[in-house]
């Protein structure tokens, strides 16, 4: 009983997780510019990832692979949005620089005079950091 | 952590370490699967290879594992996990209707969040909604993209950072 109930279950979220999967690629082909094709494909790695591995959880049993696919989990959670914010900061860098991309002027000058680095070496750093 | 006097900071490192030796070794024991002496040796060597790492690179500290804070972090990504599904479910209809449904739009959003822990997180939240995505984070402010103008409104009503500015206080 418990056993068909999680394979529907299972079923249901791992075909929901591919419907965001691919509406995440359609997203990519249709929306016309860089910014927002990101965000189309941070639909596949948010809840599309989380559906196709909770709907493997359920179906995994207790032991070492549910562990396995936990973590995954944990990991797609905290590295995703780090390299997605490393791309749109990137773009910042080159001809996709975003109108209000700058740091206001008074602030940059603040920046050149306050260090002799300069405002590029100051992105790369906080880059670093984030 | 500098006002404090040498003895505090050495045992609160102390603390950081041990809290990382634990797991580590627990992502190890799951990934292994064998539990021979040879392999638990391994196992062994190499997490005191990533904490001495970890302690020379001084990344080991409550930024990185900030566990004083993990049940009101669990609440908290509680609520988050319900509002990417929401926002998933949005950008998934915008991407099903078509360019004509979106209107990307760029901002600046105040950020009045003072430790940098708890504005990474309020950044790090905001990426993860699709929908919306933090291209840049200064002083005071974040520099936000967003797939719909609605998008962008809802962040400047703040429900988030004050929910991120909550995690921290006392």
């Amino acid at each position: 009983m418990i056993d068909s109930v999680l394979a529907i279950l299972s079923a249901v979220m791992l075909g929901l997780g591919g419907f965001f999967m691919v509406s995440g690629a359609i997203g990519l082909l249709r929306f016309p510019d860089f910014y927002s094709r990101m965000h189309a494909a941070s639909m596949t790695d948010t809840l599309g990832s989380y559906l196709v591995v909770g709907g493997l959880m359920l179906t995994a049993g207790w032991g070492l692979p549910l562990f396995k696919l936990a973590l995954i989990l944990v990991f797609i959670f905290f590295t995703s949005p780090t390299a997605g914010h490393a791309l749109a900061k990137s773009a910042q860098h080159c001809d996709l620089r975003l109108p209000g991309g700058g740091a206001s002027t008074k602030k940059a000058d603040n920046e050149i005079s306050g260090s002799a680095q300069g405002p590029d070496s100051r992105d790369v750093v906080s880059a670093d950091r984030v | 952590m500098k006002t404090d006097n040498r003895g505090r900071a050495d045992r609160a490192d102390a603390h950081y370490s041990l809290y990382l030796v634990v797991v580590l070794s627990v992502i190890w024991l799951g990934n292994s699967g064998h539990y021979s002496p040879l392999l638990l040796t391994f196992g062994v060597v190499s997490v005191a290879l990533v904490v001495w790492i970890g302690r020379r690179m001084q990344v080991v500290d409550g930024e990185s594992q900030p566990f004083h804070l993990s049940l009101r972090l669990l609440a908290y990504y509680g609520w988050l996990l319900r509002k990417i599904v929401e926002s998933n479910i949005k950008v998934a209809a915008c991407a099903w209707k078509g360019p004509r449904a979106i209107s990307p739009v760029s901002g600046r959003v105040p950020c009045r969040l003072e430790s940098d822990l708890s504005r990474v997180i309020y950044a790090n939240s905001i990426t993860l909604t699709p929908g919306t995505v933090t291209v840049s984070l200064d002083d005071g402010e974040v520099l936000v993209h967003a797939l719909t103008e609605s998008g962008l409104a809802e962040l400047r009503e703040g429900e988030m950072e004050g929910r991120v500015a909550r995690l921290e206080q006392p």
